[in-house]
C-alpha cells in the first residue's frame, strides 16, 4: 500500500526537479498518443521539439517565430501568476488579451494615417488600459459582492469575443478591404506598427516587455513587501490579514496587473505579428498562459524558461502538421497533458512517498 | 423587425431542449460540490462527452449507446481529476482548469473527421395520450428522453440528498472531511465516487448538444455551457430545484435571443450572442450579493485538500 | 471487577517519533480510568488505535477475553468502544439528528432517532433539540451532541479526550455526574486529560504516559496533584513567579466595543467594556466560542471597529488596521499558531517579517532587508530557546511548544505597549508553558499592558491580576483573580447555561 507523508519543508530538490520530470513524462505519454494516430513517436517528438530550432532546412524561419510565441505567452502568465500565488484566480486573460488589442487598434486606427512619434506610446497606454479595465470587472465584483472572480473572468472571454466579432465585422472594419472582415493592417501603418526590433530574431517590443515583466516580477517577489504579501496571501489569508494586507486592495492589485499585461500583450500582437483585427484575432494565448504558469511554478524564471518551452511547442506543432500530418488538436490535448502531469507529480514536493503497511485510513 | 414570428409555445418548447445540457451538467456538478470537491473541468468533461456520443452515435447509428458512451468517457476523463486532485492531492482549481484545457484539445483530436456528418435522430418518446393533450402536448410531452431524464435526475438528486443516507454521508463529507474520517467514513472514496458521477452527468449533457441540440459535431462546440453550468450551481445555492430554475432560465434567455435574431432585432448579432454570458454573470453577481445565505450553503470543505494524517 | 480491555505491548511509530513504545495496562468494567500525560506524550495516538483509527505497528489487545483489532472505528463501534473527540468531529450545517446519525452504525428512522435522542439526553441531564443546527450551539451543547450520540450505542467502553477543556465549573460538575452515573451502570470510561485535580476527582485509577511510555500507574485518590505532575512531567516544574507590583496608569480602554463576528457561525462581541493598566495582567476566560477570536480580532486591528471603542492612553484607536496599530505598539498572537500567527510552509525569517516589518525596520521603501529579518528571526529563536534547525526551516517543521515561542517571542521582542495574546499555551508541552507565562509575566513586569484570553482557568489564575469571562460575546466585569472561587468563575463564565442535573437514582 502506497502511503502519503508530509513533508515538514518542501522539498527544495523536487520543486525544481518537478517540471523536467513532468516534462519527460509528458513526453512518453505524448509519444504513445502519437503512435496511436499512426505516426512514429520518435520522429513526432523530434519535430516538435528539435527541428524548430534545428532543422536544416526550416529552423532559419522558426528560430524568430520562438520568440513571437513565448513572447505574449510570458508577458500573459507573468501576470497571473501573481494572482495565482495570492488565490486569485484570473483564467479570462484571453477576454483582456482580446480588449487590450481591440483598445490598442482602436488608438492606431484613430489616428490613421497620421505619422507621429507618440501614437505607438499611446497605444501602448491604451492596451494596458483597455485589458486593466476587463480585468476591473471581475475585480470589482468579487470587492464588492464576492462574486466569484473565476467564472465571471472566464463568461467575459466569451462577451469579448463576441465584441471583437462585432468589432471586426462593424467599426474597425478596413474602409479599403472591399467588405472583407478585418481591420487595416498595422504593419503597413509605420507609426503604429510593433516591428522587429533586431531583425531575423522575432524580436519586437512585446517580448521585450515580457523581459522586463520577468525581471520586475522577480524583484516584486523576492524583494518587496508587495510580493511578500501576495505569497502570504496564497499560503495562509488569515496569516495575511493578520500582517495587515487589505484582502481587496489585493484582489484589485492582482486582477488589474494581470489584465494590463495580457492586455499589453494583445495590442503588442495586434500591432505587430498578427497585424490586424480579425474574427479569429485570439489564439489562445490567454489559456496557454495558465499552463504557462503553472508549468514554471509561478516563478518568474521558471515562467520565462515554460514560456519557451511552450512557444517551442506551437512552432513544433506547426511544422509536425506540415511535415506529419499531426493534426492541430493533438499539440493541444499534448500541452493540457503536460499540465496534468505537473500537477500530479507535484505532489513529491510536499509529500514523500511511503511503500509499505496498510494503515487504517 | 418582426416579433410575430416569435411563438411563445415555441419558445417553452425550445427552451427545454436548450436548457438541458447545462441543466444535466450542473446537477453532476451539485452533487459533486455537496462532496465538497471544486471540479472546474466541466465544460473539458461536457466536450468530450459531445464528441464521444457524436462518434459511436454515427459508427454504430444508435443514439442510445451514444449517450451511453458520452458518459462514460466524459466520467472517465473526470477520473483525471479525481485522481490528480484525491490520490495525488493537487489543486482543484488548477486541476479543473487542465481538465478544460485538455478536454478541448482531446476533443477535437478525436473528432477530426467527424466534422459535418449528420447524427442519427434520437426519437421523441412517445407518452401516449399526454402527447394529444391540447397545446401542453405539443409543450411538455413531446420532447426526447433525455429531457425527461434530466428532469427525473432533478428529483432523485433532491430526494437523494435530502432523504437518504447516502445522501447524508455525502454532505457530511462536504461539509468536514475531517470529522467524516474521524467517524469512519472513506472520505476519498466517496469523493472519487462523486466525481465520476459528475463527469458522467456533464458527458451526457455533452452529448445532448452534438446529438440533439444543434445537432452536429464542430471543434468547441459547448462554447461555455460547462461554465454556465458551474455558474447555475452557484445561483441555484446547491439546491437541486433550483439548479432547474437556473437552467430553466438560461435556456430561456438563449432562445429568445436566437428569436430575436432571426426576427431581425436592429441590434447586431454580437450584442444578443453575448447577452446569455452577461445575464448569467448578473445572476451570479445577485445572488452572491447576499452574504449570509450564500456562505451557509456553500459546503464548508468545498475546493479543500483532504489528507488524512493519522 | 472483570476486565473489559488488556492493552498489551502496543507500538506505534511515525518517522522520527516513537509515538507509543510498549505501553501496556488494563480497564475494568464499570472504570474510570485516567491515562495522563503532557502534550505529544502519546495519548491521542493511544486512543485512535483503542478506536481503530490508527493500526498498531506491534502488541494486542484483548476485550472481553477476545482479540481486539478494529481495522476501522465502524468496526471498534461495533464491539462497543465509543469516543466523544476533543476537536469535535461535528458538522456545523447539520442538524442534531443527522450528526447523531453519522456516528451510527443502523440508524432507526428519523422520527424515532428523535424520540430516542429526546429520551437518552433528558435521562443523562443534557437536554438536546434533534432538530437544532449544529453550528448554533454553544460549546457545551455541542460536547452533549457527541456524548449522546455515544450513548446511544449502548457502548462499554467510552473514550473522552480531554472533554472538560470547553465547559465552565459547572458543566464540569454536570459531565462527572453523568460520568459517575454511567460508570454505575457498568460502562468503563477511558478519561484523557492532563488537568490533574479532575482526575483526582473522578477516576478510579490512572496510567501515565510520558514520551510514549507507561511511566507509573497509581490511584490518582491516593497522590497529590504535585505528585502527579511530577509523574507526568518527570521533573519537578518551576512556577512561573513575580513580585507584587503595583499596576499603572490606564493603558488600554475598551468601551461598548460590539464587533460583528466575520464567520457565519462565530460569536458577535456585544458592548466589552474593560481597562488594562501598565504593569498589569488582565485574563479572560470563558468557553471557546463565545467571542474570543472576536476579541482578539479587534484589538489586533484584523475587525475595524468604531474609533473610539477601543482607547490606547485616551486616543481612540478602534478604527486602526493591524499595521497601524503595531505602529503604536499595540501588539497581538492569535490562538492559531499555524495558519494565522504563522504561515505554516513560509520559513521562521518571513514569518519574522509577517509581524516585525514595521517596529524592527525590516524594509526601506517597500523593500524587504532579508538580513535584517534573518538577524531578528534569530534573536527569537535565541531569546526563547526555539528548538530548530535555524531560520530557513518553515513554521509547519516545529513542534507545538517551539512554534509558539517563538510566535509570543516575536511579539514580545518587538516590546509592545500593549500584548494581547489568545491561549498562549494551548498545546504546548509544560516546559514550554511554564517559559511563555513567565514571559508574560516578565512583559508586565516591565510595564506593559497584557491581556491575557485562555480557556485554561488554572493558567489564568495563576498570572493574571484580574479576570474577566466571555460569555456569548458579552464581557463579565473583570475582578480581582485573588481569592476567586471556582464556583464565582463559574459563574462569571455563564453558569451551568440550561444543563439539567441529571437524576442519578441508578
Amino acid at each position: 500500500m502506497i502511503r502519503l507523508e508530509k513533508r515538514p519543508t518542501p522539498s527544495r530538490f523536487w520543486t525544481l526537479a518537478t517540471p523536467l520530470l513532468a516534462v519527460i513524462l509528458t513526453m512518453i505519454a505524448g509519444g504513445l498518443l502519437f503512435a496511436f494516430l499512426g505516426k512514429d513517436p520518435l520522429e513526432a517528438i523530434r519535430t516538435i521539439f528539435w527541428d524548430p530550432l534545428f532543422h536544416p532546412q526550416f529552423a532559419s524561419y522558426s528560430r524568430p517565430q520562438l520568440l513571437v510565441k513565448a513572447g505574449p505567452l510570458i508577458l500573459i502568465a507573468i501576470g497571473l501568476s501573481l494572482g495565482f500565488r495570492a488565490g486569485i484566480w484570473n483564467i479570462g486573460a484571453e477576454g483582456q488579451y482580446i480588449i487590450g488589442a481591440i483598445c490598442g487598434a482602436g488608438v492606431a486606427l484613430a489616428f490613421y494615417p497620421l505619422e507621429a512619434w507618440y501614437v505607438f506610446p499611446l497605444m501602448v497606454i491604451a492596451g494596458a488600459l483597455g485589458g486593466w479595465a476587463w480585468a476591473m470587472i471581475p475585480a470589482l465584483l468579487k470587492t464588492r459582492f464576492r462574486t466569484n472572480e473565476i467564472l465571471v473572468s472566464l463568461l467575459l472571454v466569451y462577451v469579448a469575443e463576441e465584441l471583437l466579432a462585432s468589432m471586426a465585422l462593424g467599426l474597425m472594419r478596413n474602409p479599403a478591404g472591399g467588405g472583407f472582415p478585418g481591420s487595416r493592417n498595422l504593419q503597413q501603418y509605420p507609426a503604429a506598427a510593433n516591428g522587429e526590433l533586431i531583425a531575423g530574431t522575432g524580436m519586437h517590443w512585446g517580448v521585450a516587455a515580457a523581459f522586463i515583466a520577468v525581471i520586475l516580477a522577480y524583484v516584486l517577489l523576492n524583494r518587496h513587501m508587495l510580493g511578500f504579501h501576495i505569497r502570504l496571501t496564497g499560503q495562509s489569508p488569515r496569516a495575511a490579514r493578520f500582517a495587515g494586507v487589505r484582502p481587496n486592495a489585493l484582489i484589485l492589485i492582482c486582477l488589474g496587473t494581470s489584465g494590463a499585461l495580457a492586455g499589453l500583450a494583445g495590442l503588442f500582437e495586434v500591432a505587430g505579428p498578427a497585424g490586424q483585427i480579425s474574427i479569429d484575432f485570439n489564439q489562445g494565448y490567454g489559456f496557454t498562459a495558465i499552463i504557462v504558469a503553472f508549468l514554471g511554478r509561478l516563478h518568474p524564471v521558471g515562467i520565462l524558461l515554460a514560456g519557451l518551452l511552450m512557444g517551442l511547442t506551437y512552432i513544433g506543432g506547426d511544422l509536425a502538421q506540415f511535415m506529419l500530418g499531426l493534426p492541430a488538436a493533438a499539440i493541444q490535448a499534448f500541452q493540457g497533458m503536460l499540465l496534468f502531469f505537473l500537477l500530479g507529480v507535484d505532489v513529491l514536493t510536499n509529500y514523500r512517498i511511503r511503500i509499505g503497511r496498510t494503515e487504517a485510513a | 423587425m418582426d416579433l410575430s414570428t416569435i411563438n411563445p409555445l415555441v419558445l417553452i418548447a425550445s427552451l427545454m431542449v436548450a436548457a438541458t445540457p447545462i441543466l444535466l451538467a450542473a446537477l453532476g456538478e451539485l452533487v459533486v460540490e455537496k462532496a465538497g470537491v471544486l471540479n472546474l473541468g466541466v465544460e473539458g468533461m461536457m466536450i468530450t462527452g459531445a464528441i464521444c456520443g457524436f462518434a459511436i452515435a454515427v459508427e454504430t447509428q444508435s443514439p442510445a449507446l451514444g449517450f451511453l458512451a458520452a458518459m462514460a468517457g466524459a466520467a472517465l476523463l473526470s477520473l483525471i481529476f479525481g485522481v490528480l486532485t484525491q490520490i495525488l492531492l493537487a489543486n482543484q482549481v488548477a486541476t479543473g482548469l487542465a481538465l478544460t484545457l485538455f478536454g478541448l484539445g482531446l476533443s477535437a483530436l478525436l473528432g477530426q473527421g467527424y466534422n459535418g456528418l449528420k447524427p442519427p435522430p434520437t426519437g421523441k418518446l412517445d407518452l401516449g395520450p399526454l402527447g394529444d393533450v391540447p397545446v401542453l402536448g405539443k409543450v411538455l410531452f413531446s420532447h426526447d428522453m433525455i429531457v425527461y431524464v434530466s428532469l427525473a435526475l432533478v428529483v432523485a438528486v433532491w430526494a437523494m440528498l435530502r432523504y437518504t443516507r447516502l445522501g447524508l454521508i455525502l454532505r457530511a463529507v462536504g461539509e468536514n472531511h475531517d470529522a467524516a474520517h474521524a467517524l469512519g467514513y472513506k472520505v476519498v472514496r466517496i469523493r472519487l465516487a462523486a466525481i465520476t458521477f459528475g463527469g458522467a452527468c456533464a458527458g451526457l449533457g455533452g452529448a445532448y448538444l452534438s446529438l440533439v441540440r444543434v445537432p452536429q459535431w464542430t471543434d468547441g462546440m459547448t462554447a461555455g455551457a460547462g461554465w454556465i453550468a458551474l455558474a447555475i450551481v452557484v445561483f441555484a445555492s446547491w439546491k437541486p430545484g433550483r439548479a432547474l430554475l437556473g437552467a430553466y432560465l438560461f435556456g430561456g434567455v438563449t432562445v429568445l435571443q436566437l428569436n430575436l435574431q432571426a426576427a431581425g432585432l436592429a441590434v447586431p448579432v454580437q450584442y444578443l450572442s453575448m447577452s446569455p454570458y452577461l445575464i448569467t454573470i448578473l445572476v451570479l453577481v445577485i445572488m452572491s450579493a447576499d452574504r449570509g445565505r450564500a456562505a451557509l450553503s456553500a459546503p464548508a470543505c468545498l475546493g479543500r485538500v483532504f489528507h488524512a494524517s493519522s | 471487577m472483570t476486565t473489559l480491555l488488556t492493552i498489551e505491548g502496543l507500538t506505534k511509530a511515525y518517522p522520527g517519533v516513537v509515538a507509543n513504545s510498549d505501553v501496556s495496562f488494563a480497564i475494568a468494567e464499570g472504570e474510570v480510568h485516567a491515562l495522563l500525560g503532557e502534550n505529544g506524550a502519546g495519548k491521542s495516538t493511544l486512543v485512535k488505535m483503542i478506536y481503530g483509527l490508527v493500526k498498531p505497528d506491534s502488541g494486542r489487545m484483548i476485550l472481553h477475553g477476545h482479540p481486539y483489532e478494529p481495522a476501522e472505528p465502524r468496526a471498534a463501534r461495533a464491539a462497543g468502544v465509543a469516543m466523544v473527540f476533543q476537536h469535535f468531529s461535528l458538522f456545523d450545517a447539520l442538524n442534531v439528528a443527522e450528526n447523531i446519525s453519522l456516528g451510527m452504525e443502523s440508524p432507526p428512522p428519523r422520527r424515532q432517532l428523535a424520540a430516542r435522542i429526546r429520551e437518552v439526553s433528558d435521562a443523562y441531564g443534557l437536554p438536546l433539540d434533534p432538530d437544532r443546527t449544529v453550528g448554533e450551539l454553544s460549546a457545551g451543547e455541542r460536547q452533549r451532541v457527541e456524548i449522546i450520540r455515544c450513548l446511544l450505542q449502548d457502548p462499554k467502553l467510552l473514550i473522552m479526550d480531554e472533554p472538560t477543556s470547553v465547559l465552565t465549573p459547572q458543566e464540569v460538575e454536570i459531565l462527572f455526574r453523568t460520568l459517575r452515573k454511567l460508570s454505575s451502570e457498568g460502562t468503563a470510561i477511558l478519561y484523557i486529560s492532563h488537568k490533574l485535580e479532575e482526575i483526582r476527582t473522578l477516576c478510579d485509577s490512572a496510567t501515565i504516559l510520558r514520551r510514549g511510555k507507561v511511566v507509573d500507574s497509581c490511584n490518582p485518590r491516593e497522590k497529590s496533584a504535585a505528585e502527579l505532575a511530577e509523574l507526568m512531567v518527570g521533573s519537578k516544574l518551576q512556577t512561573p513567579s513575580r513580585p507584587g507590583a503595583t499596576p499603572g496608569e490606564i493603558v488600554l480602554d475598551v468601551a461598548g466595543l460590539s464587533v460583528r463576528s466575520a464567520s457565519a457561525f462565530g460569536t458577535s462581541l456585544r458592548d466589552v467594556t474593560f481597562t488594562v493598566r501598565a504593569g498589569e495582567i488582565l485574563g479572560i476566560g470563558g468557553v471557546a466560542g463565545n467571542g474570543q477570536d472576536e476579541l482578539l480580532a479587534a484589538l489586533s486591528g484584523e475587525a475595524q471597529a468604531r474609533a473610539g471603542s477601543i482607547r490606547l492612553r485616551g486616543t481612540p484607536i478602534g478604527a486602526l488596521g493591524p499595521n497601524q496599530r503595531r505602529r503604536i505598539a499595540i501588539l497581538a498572537a492569535p490562538e492559531e499558531r499555524l495558519g494565522h500567527a504563522a504561515a505554516p510552509d513560509m520559513s521562521l525569517t518571513e514569518n519574522a517579517l509577517l509581524t516585525g516589518a514595521i517596529r524592527e525596520g525590516l524594509t526601506t521603501r517597500g523593500f524587504l532587508k532579508w538580513p535584517a529579518a534573518r538577524a531578528f528571526a534569530e534573536r527569537v529563536i535565541t531569546a526563547f530557546d526555539v528548538r530548530t534547525p535555524g531560520p530557513a526551516n518553515a513554521a509547519r517543521s516545529l513542534s507545538g511548544g517551539n512554534l509558539q515561542k517563538f510566535v509570543i517571542g516575536r511579539e514580545v521582542l518587538q516590546r509592545p505597549e500593549v500584548l494581547v495574546v489568545n491561549q498562549p499555551t494551548w498545546g504546548v508541552d509544560a516546559a514550554a508553558a511554564a517559559a511563555i507565562r513567565q514571559a508574560l509575566l516578565d512583559l508586565a513586569e516591565n510595564g506593559a499592558a497584557v491581556v491575557v484570553i485562555s480557556q485554561d482557568l488554572d493558567e489564568l489564575m495563576e498570572i493574571s491580576d484580574r479576570f474577566a469571562a466571555l460569555n456569548e460575546g458579552r464581557l463579565s466585569p473583570p475582578r480581582p483573580a485573588r481569592g476567586l472561587t471556582m464556583e464565582e468563575i463559574g459563574l462569571m463564565m455563564g453558569g451551568a447555561h440550561d444543563m439539567e442535573t441529571p437524576h442519578v437514582d441508578a
